[in-house]
């Protein structure tokens, strides 16, 4: 029973108002210098139209901001149970070191003679991520997962541009239970999807992949660990005969958070593979973003890497020589005298495919993954791979009496998951509760929900990632609070579920009505839509 | 014995597997998603209609319906010239979908160019229990 | 390890439970032979006190912009961000959160990006914006891709003023696509000569103002053209700052209006993470790539926010989706979001006529200098100069000197044959001893 306030607030958890409610256009939270006045170069383009904006004092913004915090869940709060997103903690060791002066305050275009210390860590960044993943190469400036999807996809096209094949090989086979932006990618790199079939295991099967490749394919693109949290036991045999059929294998790294350490793409035949900084090492968030997105490289791919490319001199009796950084690792026993670093910016005399972004990428988030991998280290992050495992595996073994887990091995019995559990709706739907009702009812709970309906080869699915900084005791409450829900499943409770929540700072909203009447923005003196309602009021 | 609701062409709906109904009426067919279909997708909130003119082949991507949460596509289920398309839609009456989908809630009426394709499709009790398989 | 909380006893409980004898059990699935049995030839774990150790001697190899007389912009701004807002980006709720699929327990994200929107829409002077992009060149990239989706044709001009790195970031995702780029040469004043490019197969023109060069335009009769040959306009931008100021590009008719919002809110950062603005026409918002927060109300009636018109975007749209972005700036954004909250309609028009000064006085200061010749005659706050000496020499030798003057244009395109000009900016951060510093170095230099 929730008794409404005299405000419509509820202890901590106060209204607040959008900015443009409380703000004046001559208000302000910033003081600076008075300008001079009178002169301007602008031409005569001085700015006629509104602008509007509110502006509010420091106090007034700091209470906003933080009331809207109060609203969010959150990591640092707890479980945050999110399938292929890979919600571990942020240390803050790595906001602290993000912030060094000689980190924020340096412009990318500075002369590089003043950026050394920036070239030499991007280089030991890549020297991390290749030698993790046992590829060659590394392409660093994809600002986000997809972008890194995208990088591989066009290096994929050059090499096939190479070869003089781009015009015959236009077919990427992707799988069903593929992130949608795998098939995203591959069209917007120019190529045409055909969906491969999983088998009974929840995995790629094998037999239509070698059915469905030709001399007109150019990728498959693979997931490993898929998407159902499950390992590609096939990798290898797909591997070979997708390179027997002359096309290239993508790997989606977006669960690499299960074999970092223990398992090297490189060794599986993999060409490209773009790794979530944002997954697998912790750069933080956000809200939805920013992320980062390096993609390790073949040989075969490397020289199609996109500018800018980092070149590391040495000096070699007197003698200054470049060698680019996409190039096989330095030979062992080479120590040269004294390193410098450029930068090549442009593609002209290299088979660069092109330019992702402008800069060099997301410098903010090399300083963050590189101090976590220092810290984690090669011990540390097996250990990550194999605590991430073993807590998935735990959830699975505690929930699994009470929901249906549809893939894991021929006798499902014991057969594990990876770093993610899959659940299915088959033991809540003919009760009448749906995935969505499921997911609402746990935020009353204090849980974020699992990822829902995702991924698609199973009827309502639930996807549960804990990572391996869940404590047992956090598993466990959260393993409780599910296992109770189901009992309420089965108790027949449906309405409990479709009321759900009713203790989260706002009830269920309006999907629907958001898509039906799209209001994106806010506008002076327009009126509001019905029943609008504030606590204020 | 013969059924005693004897079912005359004019009247007859016919289905695809991927839930869109069609009735023929002389060359003319009235085209749209199934009840099924409606009640998956939830709350209509988008559609698009192809243009007037535009031909398509048996099985080509005709329009699409969204919901908040999904979208999907309406495959042509037999090929043919599109001749009309339904102004309530065009007019953003997304409900009427929702409300009337083998009715009022049409997509488009296409003259159709094989009414073999037609006769091919799924009765009405065909697919009633091609849903229940479901 | 300080972040891995299983202890020993916790694995072998958990082991139990699950049936396995060993974590490596859990692996099965794992091909013989890639499974692997020693660590990685990496360096071990280490403390707090090492690795900041590590990282500091890393930064101290760097020469931060606040220790020298700093003038370079061409594409991010070093501009003053208040104490607040890095210090609200690092709350837990905003720094550790997701993006928003959950809007009850999301409100927070959800209403600053509704917040967010409206500001960028009212900048710009536009009718709707999105939730925000990576950074200003791929917003640009995908705004091209835009164009061509809504015109249903594959030609794209880019000005002579874009940035470089804008247009060879567009290049590579357009012509994957199958679309043509035309960049006309590098022009210090000519956002115009697109209009001689239109025809029946132009999807869009892309112009840029103010542009790599400083330069501030009308757009307004480009714009009429470019309508009357049924193509987009596109405008992007590097400095946001400048609409405090100048007549925004959704003003003069353009029909997207995108670019980098890195100035407010966020540090110079190497680079990135950076914050791309998109902002179109209403009548285009399902073309409009990346994720959008719009208001609804609760089963109480109550007004919130949920992401919406989610069907065109990668997780539902899949292969047909209208991009394949998955992330916007997040954090950013908020940081932007916060920082233009404080600043208002009031702060913003102080900041940006103290930009707009301190540019005038730069100009005035270097166009004293013999053999100087300041080219760019209408601008907000960046100016190209020419010098009698090839660019790239005189940057190296006054960063010697602790000034850092700009960038020299033929770093950003080799081919304009522009090796003697310099592009430089001045913001609210730089004092007359910088310039007087910056005026009097370049003298000795060009001496």
């Amino acid at each position: 029973m929730i008794t409404e306030t005299t405000s419509g607030n509820r202890g901590l958890l106060q209204h607040e108002p959008l900015i443009f409610e409380t703000g004046h256009a001559t208000g302000t939270g910033v003081d600076l210098p008075e300008p001079k006045g009178a002169q301007s170069k602008l031409g005569g383009l001085t700015r006629k139209a509104a602008l509007d904006l509110p502006g509010l004092s420091e106090p007034e913004t700091m209470r906003h901001f933080v009331r809207l915090s109060q609203k969010n869940y959150a990591i640092d709060l707890g479980l945050f149970p999110l399938g292929s997103c890979t919600m571990k903690h942020n240390p803050r060791l790595n906001e602290r070191v993000a912030r060094f002066d000689g980190f924020a305050d340096l412009h990318p275009l500075q002369p590089t003679s003043t950026i050394q210390g920036a070239l030499e860590l991007m280089d030991e960044l890549a020297r991390w991520l290749m030698e993790l993943t046992g590829m060659p190469a590394v392409a660093l400036s994809p600002k986000a997962g997809a972008h890194g999807e995208f990088c591989g996809m066009l290096a994929i096209k050059a090499a096939l541009e190479a070869r003089g094949e781009a015009d015959k090989r236009k077919r990427v086979l992707v799988p069903h239970s593929a992130h949608g932006t795998n098939p995203a990618t591959a069209v917007a790199a120019g190529f045409v999807v055909d969906e491969i079939e999983g088998d009974e295991d929840g995995r790629v099967d094998l037999a239509d992949v070698t059915a469905k490749l030709g001399p007109d394919v150019a990728a498959i693109m693979i997931t490993n660990p898929n998407t159902c949290g499950l390992f590609e036991r096939d990798v290898k045999a797909i591997a070979d005969a997708v390179h027997e059929a002359g096309a290239y294998f993508y790997c989606d790294g977006a669960n690499y958070n299960a074999i970092v350490g223990k398992v090297r793409p490189g060794d599986l035949g993999v060409d490209a593979m773009h790794i979530n900084l944002h997954k697998t090492f912790s750069t933080p968030h956000g809200g939805g973003g920013p992320g980062a997105g390096p993609t390790v490289l073949s040989a075969a791919l490397a020289p199609y890497a996109p500018v800018p490319h980092i070149v590391k001199h040495s000096w070699t009796a007197g003698v200054l020589a470049g060698e680019a950084r996409v190039a096989a690792l330095p030979v062992a026993g080479e120590t040269p005298a004294v390193q410098e670093y450029s930068l090549r910016e442009h593609t002209e005399g290299t088979q660069a495919f092109g330019r992702m972004c402008a800069f060099h990428g997301q410098m903010g988030m090399f300083t963050r993954a590189l101090t976590y991998m220092l810290s984690h280290g090669a011990d540390g992050l097996r250990q990550v791979a194999e605590d991430a495992v073993l807590n998935a595996n735990y959830l699975l073994a505690r929930l699994k009496p009470h929901f249906n887990a549809p893939f894991g091995g021929p006798k499902n019995e014991h057969w594990p998951c990876m770093h993610e559990v899959l659940l299915d709706d088959s033991s809540i739907k003919p009760k009448g509760v749906e995935t969505i009702d499921m997911a609402k009812a746990l935020l009353d709970d204090g849980y974020h929900p699992f990822t829902t309906y995702f991924p698609l080869v199973v009827h309502g699915a639930m996807l549960i990632e804990p990572t391996e900084t869940e404590p047992k005791r956090e598993l466990d409450r959260f393993a409780d609070v599910m296992i109770g829900l189901a009992e309420r499943v089965n108790a027949g409770d449906v309405e409990f579920f479709k009321q759900a929540p009713k203790l989260a700072p706002t009830r269920r909203l309006d999907d629907t009505r958001a898509a039906r009447q799209p209001k994106l923005r806010w506008r002076r003196g327009a009126n509001d839509a019905p029943a609008a309602k504030h606590a204020a009021e | 014995m013969y059924s005693l609701a004897l079912e005359s062409p004019l009247m007859t709906t016919r289905y695809t597997k991927d839930h869109e109904w069609v009735r023929l009426d002389g060359d003319i067919a009235t085209i749209g998603i199934s009840n099924y279909a409606a009640e998956q997708l939830g709350d209509v909130v988008y559609a698009e209609l192809p243009a007037v003119g535009k031909s398509f082949k048996q099985g080509d991507d005709m329009a699409v319906v969204e919901s908040a949460k999904t979208a999907s596509d309406v495959y042509a289920p037999i090929s043919g010239e599109i001749v009309e398309t339904n102004a309530e839609i065009a007019n953003e009456n997304w409900q009427i979908i929702n409300d009337a989908p083998q009715g009022e809630g049409w997509f488009v009426k296409l003259r159709a160019s094989n009414k073999a394709e037609f006769d091919a499709l799924m009765s009405e009790s065909a697919y009633a229990d091609y849903v229940k398989g479901l | 390890m300080r972040y891995l909380p299983l202890t020993d006893v916790d694995r072998q409980q958990m082991l139990a439970l699950i049936g396995a004898k060993s974590v490596d059990d859990l692996f099965i699935d794992v091909p013989k032979g890639a499974l692997l049995k020693d660590l990685v030839d990496l360096p071990r774990a280490q403390g707090e006190i090492e690795v900041h150790r590590h990282m500091q001697r890393l930064a101290e190899k760097n020469t931060p912009a606040g220790r020298t007389a700093f003038f370079l912009g061409a594409g991010a701004y070093r501009h003053h961000v208040p104490a607040s807002v890095d210090h609200l980006i690092q709350r837990s709720e905003f720094l550790t959160t997701y993006t928003p699929y959950q809007p009850e327990i999301a409100q927070g994200t959800l209403q600053a990006l509704y917040e967010f929107q409206s500001q960028v829409a009212m900048l710009l002077d536009m009718e709707v914006a999105n939730a925000s992009m990576y950074d200003g060149s791929t917003a640009c990239a995908e705004a091209a891709m835009m164009a061509a989706r809504v015109t249903k044709r594959k030609k794209i001009v880019f000005s002579g003023g874009v940035h470089p790195h804008y247009v060879e970031t567009s290049r590579t995702a357009c012509e994957a696509l199958g679309l043509e780029i035309v960049a006309l040469p590098a022009a210090i004043d000519d956002e115009a000569a697109v209009i001689k490019h239109l025809g029946a197969d132009v999807a869009a023109i892309i112009v840029q103002s103010p542009n790599v060069f400083g330069t501030v335009t009308d757009l307004t009769k480009i714009g009429e053209a470019v309508h009357g040959a049924g193509a987009l306009m596109v405008a992007t931008f590097t400095e946001c700052v400048s609409f405090g100021l100048i007549e925004p590009a959704g003003a003069m008719g353009a029909d997207i209006v995108c670019g980098e919002g890195q100035s407010i809110g966020n540090a110079l950062n190497f680079g990135g993470p950076y914050v791309g603005l998109f902002a179109v026409k209403e009548k285009y918002i399902r073309q409009m790539p990346g994720r959008v927060a719009g208001e609804t109300v609760d089963a109480d009636g109550k007004r919130g926010f949920v992401l919406t018109l989610s069907t065109r975007e990668q997780h539902i749209r899949r292969e047909k989706a209208t991009s394949n972005i998955c992330t916007n700036s997040g954090l950013c954004q908020l940081a932007w979001t916060i920082h233009m909250t404080l600043l208002g309609e009031k702060g913003l028009r102080q900041l940006a006529t103290l930009n707009h000064e301190k540019a005038i006085a730069l100009a005035d200061a270097l166009g004293k200098v013999p053999g100087v010749e300041v080219l760019t005659r209408r601008f907000f706050n960046e100016i190209a100069i020419k010098l009698s000496k090839p660019a790239q020499e005189v940057v190296d030798r006054l960063a010697r000197q602790g000034v850092i003057a700009g960038v020299a244009m033929s770093r950003l395109n080799p081919n304009a044959g522009m090796d003697d000009v310099l592009i430089t900016s001045a913001t609210e951060m730089n004092t007359e001893d910088d310039i007087a510093a910056y005026a009097k170095g370049l003298k000795e230099v060009l001496a």
